[in-house]
C-alpha cells in the first residue's frame, strides 16, 4: 500500500507587521510545515512502520523555498517527495481550489497511491477544502476532520472517526482509495532526530512544472480575486492592567476578588 | 435567480448555524432582489421545514434519503438540486460536516468556493470577508462568477426570524449508490469522565504559551491557590498534557463561568466558540495583537512566566520554580 501525504508550507505572521495595499512584506513572515500536515505525515509514517504501507510520498505545491520544509517532512520518516511549482504560480494572489486540485490530482494519477492524507486545513489561509475536493476529482472515497483511523485487513476500507462539534464523533467506513483530512491530536508527531535530518538530505525531491504535468497556465486561472486586506478593526473594549508584573498581577487579583471567584 | 441555503441538522435537531445561514441568505437575497430558497436533506424534513419557514424565504425544498448526514448523499443531492433550481449563490455552513461535502459539490459542479466566510456583500460582484493568519488579518475575496458556493462560519450572523409562508416542495432525487463510497456506522461521545468544566465558576485556561508540559505545574499551583478549575485550549489536549474533558472550544466544552482567565491562548475562533459567553474574560498574553484581546474584558499584555508567579504570590502562595 502506498500513501501520499499532501502538505503545505504555511506562512506565519510576525507579531507586528504592516499591510500595504493587499500585500504584507516578506520580512514579516516565517515559514513552517503546516501544523495539521505534521499529524498527517506522522499517521502515514506509523502505517508504514506497522507494515500496512510500504511507501510514503510527500506532495506539495510550493516554491523552491519550501524545500526546507519538505526536508523536515522527509526527516520525519517519509521516503521521497514531489514538489510542483511553476513561474505561472509566482504572481497568483489566491491559488483557487480547482487549480490546486488539478495539480495535486496530476501527481496522484502519476503516483497511484491507495491513501492520500492531508491536514484538515492550512493554518495560514484556513481554507479547509483541498482534500475533499481532490477526492471528488479523483472519484476516491473521503472523510474530513479525522481523529482516528484503522485500515481493515483486506485493505479495502478504512474505519475512521470524524470529530464533530461538541465532543461528538462520527464513526464511518470509507472505501479505498481514499483521501482523509487529518485533525490535530490524532497522534503524537515525532521530532526529527539529527540522524534522520542528515538522512533526509539524501532523499529524493522531484520537481515538476506545469508543462511536465502536461498542463498549461490556464489550469491555475482563478475565479477569485483578492480585493482587500486589513487588520480587523478591534471591537476590543478590554481594560489593560499595565506596569510591572507585580502591579498588573495585583490589579488582576483585586479583580478576581471583586468578582467573588477568589478569596484572598 | 435565487439564493439557496442548505440547512444542517444533527440527532433530530436543526443546528443553530442553519438559522444563521437563513439570516445571511435573507440579506443577500434582498440586496440582489432574488428569491431565497432553503434545502433540507434527510431527517424529519417536514418538521425542519416548518421550523425554517420564515419571513423572506420563498421556497423550501425537502429531500428525504435517510436520517442523518452522509457526505456522498449530500453531495449528490445538493448538486442535483443546483441543476434543478439554478441558484446564483449557494450558502452552506462552515461546520465539520460542511467541510465534508461542500468542497466536493464545488469540485463536481466546477464552481468557485469561498470558505470560512464571516461577512458577505454584493456591489455588482460578490465580496466575502474571511480571516487569515489566525485572525490577525482580514481579507476581502471577490468573484465575478455568477454562481458560487459560500461556506459561512458559525456564530457570525444572528438567528431571529419571523414566521413565513414559503411553499414546501418535496423532491425525489435518485442517489447513485455506486458513487456512495462511505457509510456512517454510528456516533460516540468523548468520554465525559472526571470533572465537568462547564459547571465551573472560575476557569483558569491554559494554551500553547505554556510551551512545555513541565511548566503546567505553575498553572496547577495557581489553580490550587485560587480554587479555580483548570481548562485548556486544544494543543494542550492534543499533546496529552491534559485530558479531553478539559478542552474548551468547538470540539470540546462550552463554558460560561463568571471569570474565564485565558493564559497563553491566542483566541482562535474554534476556541472562542466555547468561551465567548463567559461573564468576564481576562487574557494574559505577550502578543498585543492576539485576537483574544478583542473579546477580553481585562487584559495583561506581558509574559505569563512573569505574571503568573506574581499572581500566585498575590493569592498568598509561593510559585514553584519553572
Ligand atoms: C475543526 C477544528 C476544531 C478545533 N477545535 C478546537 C477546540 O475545541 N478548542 C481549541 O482551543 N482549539 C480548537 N481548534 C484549534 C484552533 O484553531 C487553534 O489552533 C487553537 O485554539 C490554538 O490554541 P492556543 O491559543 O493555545 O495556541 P496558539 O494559537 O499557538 O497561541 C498561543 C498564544 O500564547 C501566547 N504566548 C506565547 N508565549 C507566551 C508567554 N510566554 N506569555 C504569554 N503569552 C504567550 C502567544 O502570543 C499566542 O497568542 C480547532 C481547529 C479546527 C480546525
Amino acid at each position: 500500500m502506498k500513501i501520499l501525504v499532501a502538505v503545505k508550507e504555511v506562512a506565519e505572521l510576525a507579531e507586528q507587521f504592516d499591510i500595504s495595499g493587499i500585500t504584507i512584506g516578506e520580512e514579516y513572515f516565517q515559514y513552517d510545515l503546516n501544523e495539521w500536515d505534521s499529524y498527517a505525515i506522522e499517521e502515514a509514517v506509523q502505517l508504514n512502520e506497522a507494515g500496512l504501507a510500504d511507501e510514503v510520498v510527500i506532495a506539495t505545491i510550493g516554491p523552491e523555498r519550501s524545500e526546507e520544509t519538505i526536508r523536515t517532512a522527509l526527516a520525519k520518516g517519509a521516503d521521497r517527495a514531489v514538489r510542483v511549482w511553476d513561474e505561472a504560480l509566482d504572481d497568483i494572489e489566491v491559488l483557487d481550489l480547482h487549480g490546486k486540485v488539478e495539480l495535486l490530482a496530476a501527481v496522484v494519477e502519476h503516483e497511484e497511491p491507495d491513501i492520500v492524507l492531508t491536514g484538515v486545513q492550512a493554518g495560514d489561509d484556513q481554507f479547509g477544502a483541498t482534500g475533499v475536493a481532490l477526492a471528488e476529482r479523483l472519484e476516491f472515497g473521503w472523510a474530513a476532520v479525522v481523529n482516528d483511523l484503522e485500515v481493515d485487513s483486506s485493505g479495502e476500507t478504512i474505519s475512521v472517526r470524524r470529530e464533530l462539534e461538541g465532543g461528538i464523533e462520527e464513526l464511518a467506513n470509507v472505501d479505498v482509495p481514499a483521501v482523509l483530512t487529518i485533525q490535530t491530536g490524532i497522534n503524537d508527531p515525532r521530532y526529527a532526530s539529527l540522524r534522520s535530518i542528515r538522512q533526509a538530505q539524501r532523499k529524493e525531491i522531484t520537481t515538476l512544472s506545469l508543462e511536465e504535468l502536461g498542463m498549461n497556465s490556464s489550469v491555475v486561472e482563478s475565479p477569485l480575486e483578492l480585493l482587500g486586506m486589513a487588520e480587523p478593526e478591534t471591537e476590543g473594549t478590554a481594560t489593560y492592567f499595565e506596569g510591572e508584573p507585580e502591579e498588573s498581577a495585583s490589579a488582576l487579583a483585586s479583580l478576581l476578588e471583586g468578582a467573588g471567584v477568589v478569596e484572598i | 435567480m435565487s439564493i439557496l441555503v442548505v440547512a444542517e441538522h444533527r440527532d433530530g435537531d436543526l443546528r443553530d448555524v442553519s438559522f444563521e445561514l437563513l439570516t445571511a441568505g435573507v440579506e443577500l437575497a434582498s440586496t440582489l432582489g432574488d428569491e431565497l430558497h432553503v434545502a433540507i436533506i434527510n431527517g424529519d424534513v417536514d418538521r425542519f421545514a416548518a421550523e425554517l419557514n420564515s419571513e423572506g424565504v420563498s421556497a423550501i425544498h425537502t429531500i428525504d434519503h435517510g436520517d442523518e448526514f452522509n457526505h456522498d448523499v449530500y453531495c449528490q443531492i445538493v448538486s442535483a438540486l443546483c441543476d434543478r433550481i439554478d441558484p446564483s449563490y449557494v450558502i452552506t455552513p462552515n461546520s465539520v460536516n460542511g467541510l465534508d461535502y461542500v468542497p466536493a459539490v464545488a469540485q463536481g459542479l466546477d464552481l468557485p468556493l469561498i470558505t470560512n466566510v464571516v461577512d458577505v456583500e454584493h456591489d455588482g460582484r460578490l465580496r466575502a470577508t474571511r480571516e487569515m493568519y489566525g485572525g490577525k488579518v482580514e481579507t476581502s475575496v471577490g468573484t465575478e462568477a455568477e454562481t458560487a458556493l459560500l461556506m459561512l462560519r458559525p456564530g457570525e450572523w444572528p438567528t431571529t426570524h419571523e414566521p413565513g409562508d414559503a411553499t414546501v416542495v418535496s423532491h425525489e432525487i435518485e442517489v447513485d449508490r455506486d458513487a456512495v463510497r462511505s457509510t456512517v456506522t454510528g456516533f460516540d461521545a468523548v468520554a465525559a469522565d472526571g470533572i465537568d468544566i462547564s459547571e465551573a465558576e472560575f476557569i483558569v485556561s491554559i494554551g500553547r504559551g505554556i510551551e512545555d508540559e513541565d511548566n503546567l505545574k505553575l498553572i496547577e499551583h495557581l489553580v490550587d491557590m485560587t480554587g479555580g478549575t483548570l481548562a485548556a485550549s486544544r494543543p494542550i489536549v492534543d499533546n496529552d498534557w491534559l485530558p479531553a474533558h478539559r478542552q474548551v472550544g468547538q470540539s470540546g466544552k462550552t463554558v460560561t463561568p463568571t471569570v474565564y482567565l485565558a493564559i497563553g491562548i491566542s483566541g482562535a475562533v474554534q476556541h472562542v466558540a466555547g468561551m465567548k459567553d463567559s461573564d468576564i474574560i481576562v487574557a494574559i498574553n505577550n502578543d498585543s495583537n492576539a485576537p483574544i484581546l478583542d473579546i477580553a474584558d481585562y487584559a495583561i499584555v506581558d509574559d505569563l512566566f512573569d505574571v503568573v508567579p506574581e499572581l500566585i504570590r498575590e493569592c498568598g502562595g509561593e510559585p514553584p520554580g519553572v
